[in-house]
């Protein structure tokens, strides 16, 4: 099965280092594989742990957090403020039954292109390894039995 | 004087703390029930499930369902008394968002099954008998069992819900804001509310919050309740203590936090976030204290620090689980 399973990843890139980065391994035409999608926010901090558990609610098999190196972050502490809450979402997640691994932080900078398709083509790697996420399956389940009754 | 409403009080998987709230207006239940009815109450009249089934749609005119939908007898009662009732109201958190129940979705039916009827110390079922949903006796008889779902629901995954009041129980100020509503719509003095109005604040109890708010709060330890003399004039953040303050909805009056207890969260969610633990999570990343300067630690000792959280799920979703993003724990 593993073979055929194309994960859905989701990578959140900062405006200032991971998507600069990100555009300029597009530019300079790195091949990375084709799972991923990027949403771009202004700072990596503006990631709200929300967003995370929408995205799995919602079937993503892992996603990435990209963001300026520490010390790097265009508003001085983002970085660490998203740092701290990734870490306390991978043990909540952990909770939830979800491999911790399913969430990712990367600090790639504006430079560092190869950097960010090594990053995510390991990452795609890994969650093809460790195949869909069980959210993935609850949801597919769920969409033939709702029960809620109009009045 | 017009003709009296009729009132209906439904009970899911409750305490039944949200009956007893109701009993605390007290002097005020004398002003409800010069306007209300009890019909369906079973915790205060007798009345059967076929004498509900006999009135006509829409008869009953409010209805306040507390208590989970974990069974399929808290599922009937929910989707009979909307049919009979004109507003449903999820009275209490855990109609509204799965409360302590709601707990029960970080692990599965078979697993509860098993604790209760294997696993426990004092547990001695050596046939391996479980309750089933249906029995005919020797004598023939048919017995029923309601059956347990694999997980807890709120009310609004099952029927249509008009109105929510949050809490664990809903205040004696609430329910006297509910009484007004209902009075000034049977006296006809103002018209119902909007559908989906949720009777509290649109802030969150830092808000209303009567302690000195503190301009940085930095945590150091995350301390007990039991074991922490507590100032009654400081912020229980400041204190070490978690206090759901900056991600619950205002509207207790800050009950708890004035006789020196802090905030569980039992109001949910402001209408702002999608989910409550997500939000609180944020707020609590944000002030446990590091050690060092963050630029030099690495990742793993930042991991360790948030390890002061013990038990981040239950913490974070105490009463509002089911109605969280993630709904329940899976196995992966």
């Amino acid at each position: 099965m593993s073979e055929q399973f194309k994960p859905k990843i989701l990578v959140f890139c900062c405006n200032w280092c991971s998507y600069a980065g990100a555009d300029l391994a597009g530019i300079g035409r790195l091949q990375i594989k084709p799972y991923f999608r990027v949403i771009r926010t202004m700072c990596s901090a503006r990631v709200d742990p929300e967003w995370i558990l929408e995205a799995f609610r919602l079937g993503a098999d892992g996603i990435i957090v990209a963001g300026c190196h520490p010390g790097d972050c265009h508003y001085i502490g983002g970085n660490y403020r998203t740092r701290r809450r990734m870490a306390l979402l991978r043990s909540l997640l952990t909770q939830f039954g979800l491999d911790p691994q399913r969430l990712e932080l990367a600090w790639v900078s504006a430079g560092e292109a190869p950097k960010f398709a090594a990053t995510v083509n390991d990452f795609i790697d890994k969650v093809i390894e460790l195949g869909p996420s069980p959210y993935r399956k609850e949801k597919t389940a769920d969409a033939t039995g709702s029960s809620k009754e109009a009045v | 004087m017009p003709e009296k409403i009729k009132l209906a009080l439904a009970q899911g998987a409750t305490c039944s703390g949200c009956d007893i709230a109701i009993l605390d207006l007290d002097v005020e239940l004398l002003k409800l029930f010069e306007v209300a009815d009890l019909t369906f109450a079973p915790l205060a009249t007798d009345i059967k499930f076929k004498d509900v089934e006999a009135m006509a749609d829409g008869e009953i005119t409010i209805c306040l369902y507390h208590g989970a939908v974990r069974n399929s007898e808290n599922e009937h009662i929910a989707r009979l008394l909307r049919k009979k009732s004109k507003i449903m109201v999820a009275y209490g958190i855990c109609a509204a968002y799965g409360g302590i129940p709601g707990l029960a979705n970080v692990t599965s039916k078979k697993k509860i099954l098993d604790t209760v009827y294997e696993d426990t110390a004092t547990t001695v079922n050596p046939d391996h008998t479980r309750p089933q949903t249906h029995h005919i006796t020797e004598a023939g008889h048919e017995l029923e069992l309601p059956e347990l779902f694999e997980e807890v629901k709120t009310l609004d995954d099952v029927v249509d819900v008009d109105y929510v009041i949050c809490a664990c129980p809903p205040t004696r100020e609430m329910n006297v804001k509910l009484l007004n509503v209902i009075l000034d719509f049977v006296n006809g003095k103002a018209p119902l509310p909007p559908k989906g109005v949720i009777l509290a604040s649109e802030r969150t109890l830092c808000d209303e919050c009567p302690r000195e708010k503190p301009e940085k709060v930095v945590i150091e330890e995350i301390k007990s309740v039991d074991y922490t003399k507590l100032d009654p004039e400081k912020c229980f953040l400041e204190q070490g203590i978690i206090c759901f303050g900056p991600a619950t909805r205002a509207g207790c009056d800050a009950k708890c936090i004035v006789v020196n207890m802090p905030c569980r969260g039992c109001m949910g969610p402001t209408a702002a976030v999608l989910d409550h633990g997500g939000s609180m999570l944020s707020a609590l990343a944000s002030i446990i204290k590091v050690s060092g300067a963050e630029t030099e630690i690495p990742e793993e000792e930042i991991a360790k620090f948030m390890e002061k959280l013990k038990d981040p799920l239950g913490t974070l979703y105490r009463f509002t689980l089911p109605k969280s993003l993630l709904k329940r724990v899976v196995k992966e």
